[in-house]
């Protein structure tokens, strides 16, 4: 009997959910009852998205061809007749043709795909469940068997292996999430203040585990090497304290400064000896340092730039403001938030948000006095540039004056004279944000854009300073370089005194000078580092005396005074403070800058802002549950991330500017670190070139320094990025005119003429005959002077009973005689 | 289906963990905050349903607007009361952090739609903001408002213009958004 191609399958599906049902009893009367239904209607969009997914489920099932595959595998002998598909066979490899072995391996894998899926699937646990069963069955059933012959045990071996990898995967990615410190205290804060306050925490977290990496390079392969296997304290000049500083060594004043048993050793650059290899191992302890200090700054880019790259991936790329209101109803709320304060807060702002948008939407710009905002935000601006001036040239002069001090010996100085520097820095770090947010109420920006202005504002004050402060040392420095020529000529004079000495008394042995007596050369790379040192610390200082003042006693004033006092502390001013995700961000920013700055010239530290970085989580994690209060204005920290990223980078890149171009320009003392007797620092790659390799590198490595080579391929490089960007940009384009198609109205639906009547089933044929199964073609009989048109099929046929009349025009329906 | 209420048998608990985003220790937890919220009958029974007000006592859903939507979409029982253990891992797998977007969005749809007809239309919208804004009649907003925001949000969202928001529509808004998925998590 020919049957129709769809009902062909659908009794195809009906036997399979038959068989399924004695195979596998109640289990499965789910699937049966779900994929009775395979008419259109399945495929509205009903409430059980599930029965949809079923259907699919079962399409693939039978795209994969594995018909009559059946998992019990027997008993359907009669049924199979019926089938005009494949014959049903048990598996067995060799049986089975190329082809059918290919249409199973390909089952196989669909199968091993729908596992993998199987969890971003919206389907209800027990769903899942069962299909994972199937499929399981599926696979254990047939993927031994798809391995033939000799090829099987290696094939079974395989397939052991991967689940193994696949379990062993599962456990390790099960213990770097147990092993992420701080998730508890994270959790309880996002709860407690949403997302955009947890997210400074989770960019702690994250700044943490770069100085760690960082820390531990520079632990691992100079502090530890030098401290083991160098040469000990005591052992030469350089490493040990003068004679002079020797009676104050110890002292904590002067410990906290950095200087003494602090200055002389591994902490700092100039403790390093330059002997090209130390100890059994041969350790090249030079090539160590320089290669250890660039390898900190290139992990340091290729971490930002990865982050920034999965960022910029996440959020799409797309436009911002075209799905303004959509985005406020559907995503504005955190179900982080389990706290009610803080979910009546999420309430209240988002009203406000709702009533701001939508007022912003009616309202036309009202620009009543355009001048004037003009002239306000002129005037703000020039403000804001005369305090980034005025703070760039106090810390200028403040410089200055603490070189007149030094040159006068600190010891007559009071304090606050000797951490000048430091203490203006930071104090200019804390007040002129302050300032700037009180300058900005002048111009009347919508709030985003006043918070982008305040961050931009504040990134321009640190980065002033930070460079103030660098030229300020560079002037110390050449200071000290000149101070090493007339050094040089007082030590070979002390020389030339000794051997005076000996020379009269030549059988007598050469004598021994202590270490400390010897006269010492300037060391500016050790100053720097100290420098950078002492600034961390005050920074740190000031950030946590800060947070003590400004969040906790606040706090404590407000809840303690408030019984006694004549208005409301809570309510009004000054209340409990808000969190400044932004400052607190920019703090951490520069301080890290300050870090990559610094690190080349003390390799401690590192190690000293993993400390900082530990002792600041828990401390602000306390403070904010203790002293804050959530944000009345919530804004999405998320639109920032990349903002954040990208000013890291910038940081980066300026704050390695300076330690490359003194490796670059300034030739190394030569009394002190790793470095000295050589022209400059980077002639240690060099020498290892020579020594260490054999000859036929460094010839290589001469060709590929020929210009020749180089411009060339630098050309090749601008080419590639040239390319690259026009096919962005062309891809940017396609997405902006694919948008507009999805937003082009849909072409008006094709309006079909009505048509006569049809029974279901029925064709229009050719002029007064009707093809449908089982017509015989018209008997025409004259009845009298009609033409009748008579049909077996009075049910399908509609032109049965038709009467033509002679001369009339027509067909008439039954019972229309005219 | 094979989990007693004190203990989870280890074969079904690497089933539970091929088959939703949740680590080990997750499912482990979540199994223990259930068993807390069952009643002591119930503890017995081979497959324990918690009923919807103790879930809603839950503090991670007790001040969540949708607390009752969520429960509602994520049970599998006729009368859309309780949940049962794996309902419940269904709703921690939808919103962990590992989800991808097009759960969480298939999901988010779900519980938008208020009255479960698989499209969002003008008073599905409306019961969202009204959930949206609280419960006070302070932090409401006047029904013009509401009018004007629904109309804009139609404009912006509707792409086929058929006064209603489908599911592939709401998809396409929601892929563009930044902040959905870090705001459309729960960890208990």
């Amino acid at each position: 009997k020919p049957t129709s191609g769809r009902k062909r399958r659908r009794r195809r599906e009906s036997k399979k959910e038959r068989k399924k049902d004695e195979g596998r009893g109640s289990r499965n009367a789910q699937h049966a009852v779900d994929s009775g239904e395979r008419t259109e209607k399945e495929r509205q969009r009903k409430r059980r998205k599930d029965r949809e997914e079923k259907a699919e489920h079962v399409q693939s099932l039978d795209k994969s061809k594995v018909n009559s595959r059946d998992f019990e595998g027997e008993g359907e002998d009669e049924e199979v007749e019926e089938e005009e598909e494949e014959v049903e066979k048990e598996v067995r490899p060799e049986t089975l043709t190329p082809e059918e072995l290919e249409k199973l391996k390909e089952a196989v894998d669909d199968k091993k795909k729908l596992i993998q899926a199987l969890r971003g699937k919206p389907w209800p646990m027990k769903k899942k469940h069962s299909t994972l069963r199937e499929s399981q069955e599926f696979l254990e059933k047939y993927e031994g068997a798809l391995g033939k012959g000799k090829g099987r045990k290696l094939y079974a071996y395989k397939v052991m292996m991967n689940k193994k990898w696949m379990k062993f995967k599962r456990d390790f990615e099960n213990f770097t999430t147990a092993c992420i410190p701080w998730e508890m205290k994270i959790k309880e804060i996002e709860s407690h203040f949403g997302s955009s306050v947890a997210s400074y925490f989770i960019f702690l977290r994250w700044m943490y585990g770069i100085n760690m990496i960082l820390f531990g390079l520079t632990f691992g392969l100079v502090m530890v090497p030098e401290a083991l296997m160098g040469r000990p304290y005591g052992s030469m000049p350089r490493k040990t304290v003068p004679r002079a500083e020797e009676t104050n060594a110890m002292d904590f004043a002067v410990l906290w400064d950095f200087g003494g048993y602090a200055q002389y050793s591994v902490l700092f650059y100039g403790y390093y000896n330059s002997q090209r290899a130390i100890g059994w191992l041969k350790f090249r302890m030079p090539l160590s340092y320089f290669l250890v200090g660039v390898g900190t700054v290139a992990y340091s880019y290729m971490v930002v730039i990865r982050k920034m790259a999965r960022n910029a991936n996440e959020t799409g790329g797309g436009d911002e403001n075209s799905f303004n209101f959509s985005w406020k109803t559907f995503t504005s709320w955190d179900y982080l938030i389990g706290n009610p304060e803080t979910a009546d807060n999420k309430f209240a702002s988002i009203t406000t948000s709702f009533k701001e948008a939508i007022l912003e939407e009616q309202e036309s710009r009202k620009d009543d006095n355009i001048h004037l905002t003009r002239f306000l935000r002129v005037l703000a601006n020039f403000l804001v540039l005369c305090c980034l001036a005025g703070s760039g040239y106090l810390i200028y002069f403040v410089v200055r004056r603490s070189q007149k001090f030094a040159l006068e010996g600190f010891e007559n100085h009071t304090w606050w004279e000797r951490n000048e520097v430091n203490m203006v820095m930071s104090l200019l770090g804390m007040f002129c944000p302050m300032l700037f947010d009180v300058i900005s109420a002048l111009e009347n920006y919508h709030p985003r854009v006043a918070l982008q202005w305040q961050l931009g504002r504040i990134f321009a004050l640190f980065l002033g300073n930070l460079y103030t402060f660098i030229i300020a040392l560079m002037d110390e420095i050449n200071l000290k370089r000149k101070e090493e020529d007339v050094v040089q000529f007082n030590m070979t004079m002390w020389e030339a005194s000794l051997h005076n000495n000996t020379a009269d008394n030549s059988t007598a042995p050469p004598l021994f000078t202590h270490p400390a007596d010897v006269p010492r050369g300037p060391c500016w790379e050790t100053m720097v580092g100290q420098e950078f040192v002492r600034l961390i610390i005050s920074d740190t200082m000031t950030t946590y005396i800060t947070l003590l003042i400004g969040d906790f006693l606040r706090a404590v004033l407000v809840r303690f005074l408030n019984y006694c006092w004549c208005w409301d502390l809570e309510a009004g001013f000054p209340s409990y403070s808000e969190f400044d995700v932004s400052g607190n961000v920019l703090g951490l920013i520069f301080n890290q800058g300050m870090i990559w700055m610094g690190a080349f010239y003390a390799p401690c530290l590192p190690a000293l802002n993993v400390l900082r970085l530990h002792v600041s989580m828990y401390l602000q994690c306390w403070a904010v549950m203790c002293c804050n209060v959530p944000q009345e204005r919530v804004f999405k920290a998320s639109g920032s991330n990349n903002f954040y990223m990208a000013m890291l980078l910038v940081i980066l890149f300026l704050s390695t500017l300076p330690a490359i171009y003194t490796i670059v320009t300034i030739p190394p003392s030569f009394d002190c670190g790793p470095f000295s007797g050589k022209a400059r620092m980077f002639d240690v790659i060099q020498e290892t070139l020579e020594s260490d390799f054999p000859a036929w590198i460094s010839k290589v490595f001469s060709y590929a320094a020929n210009p020749g080579l180089v411009l060339p391929f630098m050309l090749l490089m601008v080419l590639a990025i040239y390319y690259l960007q026009s096919t962005s940009k062309s891809y940017k384009e396609a997405n902006v005119e694919l948008k507009k198609k999805l937003q082009m109205p849909l072409p008006p639906p094709v309006v079909a003429m009505p048509t006569k009547e049809r029974p279901p089933g029925t064709q229009p044929g050719t002029r007064g005959k009707v093809n449908h199964p089982g017509c015989r073609e018209s008997r025409a009989r004259r009845d009298g002077d009609e033409d009748v048109r008579v049909c077996e099929r009075e049910d399908l046929c509609s032109e049965s009973n038709m009467r033509r009349h002679a001369g009339n025009l027509g067909w008439l329906t039954s019972g229309q005689n005219i | 289906m094979g989990a007693t209420a004190s203990h989870l048998g280890k074969d079904l608990l690497s089933e539970y963990q091929e088959l939703t985003f949740l680590t080990k220790q997750e499912i482990l937890l979540a199994h223990k905050r259930f068993t807390e919220l069952l009643s002591r009958e119930d503890k017995n029974l081979p497959d324990p349903r918690a009923p919807t007000e103790a879930i809603l006592t839950l503090p991670e859903l007790k001040s969540n607007p949708f607390r009752e939507r969520i429960v509602r979409v994520f049970s599998t029982s006729e009368s859309r009361d309780g949940l049962t253990f794996e309902d419940f891992l269904d709703l921690l797998s939808a919103f962990s952090d590992s989800a991808t977007l097009e759960i969480k969005s298939h999901y988010a749809f779900r519980i938008f739609d208020f009255d479960d007809d698989g499209t969002l239309d003008e008073n599905d919208l409306e019961k969202l903001v009204n959930c949206l804004t609280g419960e006070t009649d302070e932090t409401r907003l006047t029904p013009d408002e509401m009018k004007q925001l629904i109309s804009n949000i139609l404009e912006e969202s509707d792409i086929d213009k058929d006064g209603t928001v489908n599911l592939s529509e709401f998809q396409h808004v929601i892929s563009r958004s930044p902040d959905f998925v870090s705001s459309f998590k729960i960890v208990l």
